[in-house]
């Protein structure tokens, strides 16, 4: 218990200090895991509205497909796309593996499926009252699609946090992907993964205390954006 | 020429059919209410009216032209057009974002668009509120919002489905002042659905009684309150005394109507025979205690089962063999001491027993 405290007591030094090292770490991971949210948002807002506003065959399984891998495991994200950018791959001659670019694609592809779903549920959350509003008021096709995207605003961007919540945090993706490499892939949970192993619990400590309130900070800071619009 | 006009429309749930034959017309600057019980399908016809579904079968002509069919460009003859629902639908941002929405989808000036919501927020008197969050206001503020939204682009046709029925009585006035306001100023067709006939008598130039998804009659109230179609609109229109009978015999013009045992005459063409459904309006009851001699055919006896009160005058009701309601003066109730159980004589002049054929599977 005694050695806890003191871990803590050092980890917030650490953290005021602004220790040259736990601030790169900590801004890689916001960078990596901002571009991953960022860029399956480009993909699953369209996508999960596609969904939403067309009736198709096979609808409700393609749904059901998705909620299934909202809980894909991490690693096995990792070693799909490991087994893609690897040098034998097929996107080997990109040489992307073991850079933050691999990172940020094995992070989208774990996302994609919870935020394209999250959407889909956010605008089922819309009443059908608000298109037929939308189109009566003489909104085209798509000014009422993003009309109803803007009524569900709130959802979509718990949506996104929840994406970026999960990206940021998770491990076996980047460790797989990222290598770990020091000053170049090195992010907040490989950090804390690799000092732990190593015995440096104090620093360990600091960068887990940083990853907690990173999430609560964005979450934050959105959810009064929000509230003022 | 009428602004709108339907052709046979049709519209169907699966296999079932909601709607059959609409044939509308709805002449320009009036307003046309469009009147039926619930489930008839006012909500449906008006969904086709204003274009967000598609019908069946049959056309809409708006304007002149045709407004259904592949080669239609609907959001630009939606353009034209505006609907106000009947639970009062905002969207989660200001009340002025509201009103502006139409303005903003068809790319307006925000200069323009900045007066015209002012205008409009102060002829719906909702001067103060285009800072609020629309989610915010009462049902009665709301639905304020959506008619100015609907308004502001100077619609050519307005559409109203039940827009008062979830309203305190004050919101409601309000409502039909504006409607009438802007039907007036701005010579704004309204096309408006309601279940109450209170509200087609203040506000309607002219009626249509859609029942079980068929346009049964169309007319000025006049028309439709005093001369119903048959004995189903009369039902609705809140028509009492209603009865089955049959013409047992006609001489000129004048029927004998056998109603349960006793006989009625009235002023009927309809041949001896025909099974026959009659009314009498309340009001043309004479109640007395002795049978009146005078010009008058028929002469009940019956016996008063109950009295009640309707505002100052008695709704007396009769036993004659069926049931009959008449109303008196308070004054005259009083006057001969009416009272449940008492035998009276109710007398009608021929003239106000009203004969329609018979309708199968009513009354």
């Amino acid at each position: 218990m005694q050695e806890l405290w003191e871990g803590l007591v050092q980890a917030v030094q650490l953290i005021v200090r602004l220790d040259p090292e736990v601030v790169e770490i900590s801004l890689r991971s916001l960078y990596v895991s901002a571009a991953a949210i960022l860029i399956a948002a480009l993909f699953c807002v369209p996508a999960g509205g596609m969904i939403h506003f067309h009736e198709f065959r096979g609808k409700k399984v393609l749904i059901n497909v998705i909620q299934t891998f909202y809980s894909i495991p991490t690693v096995v994200v990792g070693l799909f796309v490991f087994l893609f950018i690897s040098r034998a791959g097929p996107l080997g001659g990109l040489e992307l593996l073991f850079t933050p670019g691999a990172i940020i694609i094995g992070q989208v592809i774990l996302i994609l499926p919870i935020l394209t779903g999250m959407i889909i549920s956010a605008l089922n959350g819309v009443d059908k009252s608000i298109k037929d509003t939308a189109l009566s008021m003489g909104a085209s096709g798509s000014q009422a699609i993003w009309t109803i995207i803007g009524e569900a605003r709130f959802a979509v961007v718990g949506a996104l946090i929840l994406g970026f919540g999960r990206a940021i945090s998770e491990v076996g993706a980047a460790m797989m992907l990222g290598g770990n490499i020091r000053g170049y892939t090195r992010v907040l949970t490989t950090a804390i993964s690799l000092e732990t192993q190593r015995g440096d619990l104090v620093l360990s400590l600091a960068l887990g205390i940083i990853l907690i309130s990173i999430a609560m900070v964005v979450s934050v800071i959105v959810n009064v954006l929000l509230q003022r619009y | 020429m009428p602004i709108l006009r339907t052709v046979n429309l049709e519209q169907r749930a699966g296999s079932a059919r909601l709607l059959k034959n609409i044939n509308l017309e709805v002449e320009r600057g009036e307003v046309f209410i469009i009147v039926g019980p619930t489930g008839a399908g006012k909500t449906t016809l008006l969904r086709l009216l204003d274009l967000l579904d598609a019908p069946y079968a049959g056309d809409i002509y708006f304007d002149g032209r045709k407004a259904t069919g592949p080669d239609v460009n609907v959001m630009e003859v939606r353009r034209r057009m505006a609907m106000v629902f009947q639970k009062p639908v905002v969207f989660n941002t200001s009340v002025y974002d509201n009103i502006a929405y139409p303005l903003k989808v068809r790319g307006v000036a925000n200069s323009i668009i900045r007066s015209r919501v002012g205008e409009l927020l102060e002829i719906c008197g909702l001067s103060g509120l285009g800072k609020r969050r629309a989610k915010t206001l009462s049902g009665g503020e709301a639905q304020r919002v959506a008619l100015a939204r609907a308004v502001i682009t100077g619609p050519t046709i307005l559409f109203l489905d039940e827009p008062t029925a979830n309203l305190d009585p004050a919101s409601v006035k309000t409502i039909e002042d504006l409607l009438a306001g802007f039907n007036r100023r701005d010579s704004l067709t309204v096309v408006m659905t309601t279940h109450d006939l209170q509200q087609v008598q203040r506000l309607a130039q002219r009626v249509g009684v859609l029942m079980q998804g068929e346009l049964v009659q169309a007319g000025t109230p006049r028309e439709i309150f005093h001369s119903p179609g048959d004995i189903r609109i009369a039902g609705f229109m809140g028509i009492k005394n209603i009865l089955r009978g049959i013409i047992t015999r006609q001489e000129g013009g004048m029927a004998v109507v056998e109603v349960k045992g006793r006989v009625i005459e009235a002023v009927s063409e309809l041949p001896a025979g025909a099974p026959v459904d009659i009314y009498v309006r309340p009001e043309e009851i004479v109640l007395s205690l002795q049978e009146l001699r005078g010009s008058a055919r028929n002469t009940l006896a019956g016996t008063i089962i109950s009295i009640g009160l309707e505002g100052p005058l008695g709704a007396v009701v009769l036993d004659c063999g069926f049931r009959l309601e008449a109303l008196v003066t308070a004054r005259s109730a009083v006057e001969m001491a009416l009272q449940p159980g008492q035998a009276v004589y109710a007398t009608i002049k021929a003239t106000a027993v009203k004969v329609l054929p018979a309708l199968e599977n009513a009354a």
